[in-house]
């Protein structure tokens, strides 16, 4: 064991290639697979602001949600005919939005930038609703579909389940890649600095207020990607996507796997979504048992499942 | 708004004034607790979704609304203080993030148990006999039982002022939260300060809730909308500053009302881009210590 996780903290890309690559075949049913690879997109984003960073958002829904409606409106409002240029659209207006409401929220320090990240994400929920033109407003974002896949040569259409997956772990693949390479950079290391004393890293000459927005773009970007997959996998883009709730769900997601670890995000999503999966076969309730789970991890397992299994063993 | 006359515009702002009240209450108690214990309490809202059931099953049992205003409130006040004891109290010292996850984690818990055990259809609760109609204000018509709300959070409030300034209790409250430290160093027990002060903010949310019911009804997801904007006014006002959770709620209030009055659409958006305008010109709140807290 102790030299099986000292492979995967060595090597993290190799081993989220070996083991998402079989993942279809490990679980129930194939669409819980997507799932756990979107959502935990959706973690591993989030992980890297709060987990590296040391900042706590209670408003991912928003990056989530512009990805998500970026993505859609191209599809099913502006009808755009190529797949790439869609799923371009909603990570691009999901910076978009972490430029501007980062620059906003990072001007408190502490326990205000939770608070201020959720009150814009509300902001954009409250737009999205009203703006029932372009978003569909209550009712979601209808009739999103999907474009063939076109490379160069082929053309390969992504109406099954299987294809979609496969086609979802290649770009989450290209996103686990992308992390790795912001965290080994010097910039990952200032992240880190910044986390465990923002006052040293700025007395080494470091901008922190940049530094942190950086990483504050970076992580709506890994959200807005994981919006606009979703919203092909749904093919409609439910308003909740803006809700403070898909904000909550993240951060539980997160915690529950471990945050500030490298695959606590992926081991968090798949926690939560095969407990939803169980849980909602017994009872309507499940979010109280969820969110009793998630109190009893912060009172006594705050490092997440992930991060107690990496204590335990070591890497 | 061809037909706006002085006579709708005042009803509004009085209407505002209401709602500044509920967010005052709410906004004191956020504010108390974090200014002692630097603890958010994400359950605030939850809280206040306890105190309206809580009055609407008192008022059930006993008949007596008057009753049910009292104890309801002191319900929630020890719901608040066990809270303390047992969920908060193992999280000092930690990271000033993780109070703020497990009250979170809480408020769920809460509104799926209301669901569970009153169910998830609204409940509405009757304002009594002696306060309803309406009463003739001179330019308008204005209902009784909200002016009722506004005398009920006026007298709290000066109660509260002049319990923090004036007591020795209140002293210790406002010593310990510019210098735990120093306050510990004189020999006082901040652990039961903290406790009382918990109780209270988290009383004046049940509070809230009670007041609120009969205008706002009574339903698991009441708090969900109103704690978020409660946290506007803590951000607007300066956490921590009583003067600022005052002046920011009632703001707020008239910017809700009066934009519900003009555009409707924009009434929830406007208290956001207020939010973003005061941080952009003044980042630390209207009443808040730059630096303080952070």
């Amino acid at each position: 064991m102790r030299t099986l996780t000292g492979w995967i903290a060595v090597h993290p890309v190799l081993a989220f290639l070996v083991v998402f690559a079989v993942f279809p075949f490990l679980v129930p049913y194939k669409a819980l697979a997507t799932q756990v690879l979107i959502y935990g997109l959706f973690a591993l984003g989030f992980n890297l602001l709060y987990g590296y960073t040391g900042l706590l958002s209670f408003g991912h829904a928003a990056y989530w949600g512009l990805g998500a409606y970026g993505t859609g409106i191209a599809l099913a409002k502006l009808q755009v005919g190529s797949l790439w240029l869609a799923l371009l659209a909603g990570p691009a207006l999901a910076v978009v939005g972490g430029v501007v409401i980062g620059f906003l929220c990072l001007r408190r320090r502490g326990i205000y930038f939770a608070m201020l990240t959720l009150a814009f994400a509300q902001l954009l929920y409250f737009v999205g609703f009203h703006l029932a033109d372009v978003t569909g407003g209550d009712d979601g974002l209808r009739g999103i579909s999907v474009p063939p896949l076109v490379l160069p040569g082929v053309r390969i259409p992504l109406d099954t389940s299987l294809a979609f997956y496969y086609f979802a772990f290649a770009l989450v693949a290209l996103a686990v890649a992308g992390l790795k390479r912001i965290l080994d950079s010097p910039f990952g290391a200032v992240l880190q600095a910044i986390r465990e004393n923002s006052d040293r890293a700025v007395a080494c000459g470091y901008d922190a207020t940049r530094v942190k927005h950086l990483s504050f773009v970076f992580s709506a970007l890994f959200a807005g990607l994981a919006g606009a997959l979703d919203a092909l996998r749904l093919n409609v883009v439910p308003i909740e996507s803006l809700y403070w709730s898909t904000s909550g769900q993240v951060v539980i997601m997160t915690l529950l796997g471990g945050a500030g670890t490298f695959f606590g995000p992926f081991v968090g999503a798949a926690t939560w979504l095969v407990l939803e999966d169980r849980l909602a076969v017994f009872t309507e309730s499940w979010p109280l048992v969820v969110g009793a789970i998630f109190m009893a991890f912060v009172l006594f397992l705050p490092k997440g499942i992930w991060g107690t299994l990496l204590a335990r063993l070591g890497p | 708004m061809a037909d706006l006359t002085l006579a709708t515009l005042a009803a509004q702002v009085f209407t505002g004034l209401v709602l500044g009240m509920i967010l005052v209450l709410l906004a004191i108690g956020l504010s108390l607790i974090f200014g002692l214990m630097t603890v958010v309490n994400f359950a605030h809202g939850s809280l206040y979704m306890l105190g309206a059931y809580f009055g609407f099953f008192l008022i059930a049992y006993t008949k007596s609304f008057w009753l049910a205003l009292v104890v309801a409130p002191m319900l929630v006040g020890v719901f608040g203080l066990l809270m303390e004891r047992f969920l908060v109290r193992p999280l000092y010292g930690r990271s000033i993030d993780d109070p703020l996850l497990l009250t979170f984690g809480l408020s769920l818990v809460l509104v799926e148990a209301v669901r569970l055990v009153w169910g998830k259809i609204g409940l509405t609760l009757d304002p009594p006999p002696a306060l309803a109609g309406a009463v003739n204000l001179g330019f308008t018509y204005f209902p009784l039982y909200r002016l009722f709300v506004i005398g009920v959070t006026v007298v709290v409030l000066v109660a509260l002022l002049l319990f923090l300034e004036k007591t020795n209790v209140g002293l210790i409250i406002r010593a310990g939260s510019r210098d735990p430290v120093m306050v510990r160093a004189l020999g006082f027990d901040l652990g039961r300060v903290w406790l009382l002060v918990f109780g209270i903010g988290t009383a004046l949310a049940g509070l809230a809730g009670i007041l609120a019911g009969p205008m706002r009804g009574v339903y698991a997801e009441m708090g969900v909308t109103i704690v978020i904007e409660s946290f506007v006014v803590v951000v607007v006002g300066g956490m921590g500053s009583l003067p600022g959770a005052i002046v920011a709620g009632l703001v707020i209030g008239q910017v809700v009302s009066l934009t519900t009055l003009f555009a409707p659409k924009f009434a929830e958006i406007m208290v956001f881009i207020v939010m973003a305008l005061v941080l952009l010109v003044r980042p630390s709140g209207l009443f808040g210590e730059a630096g303080l807290m952070e």
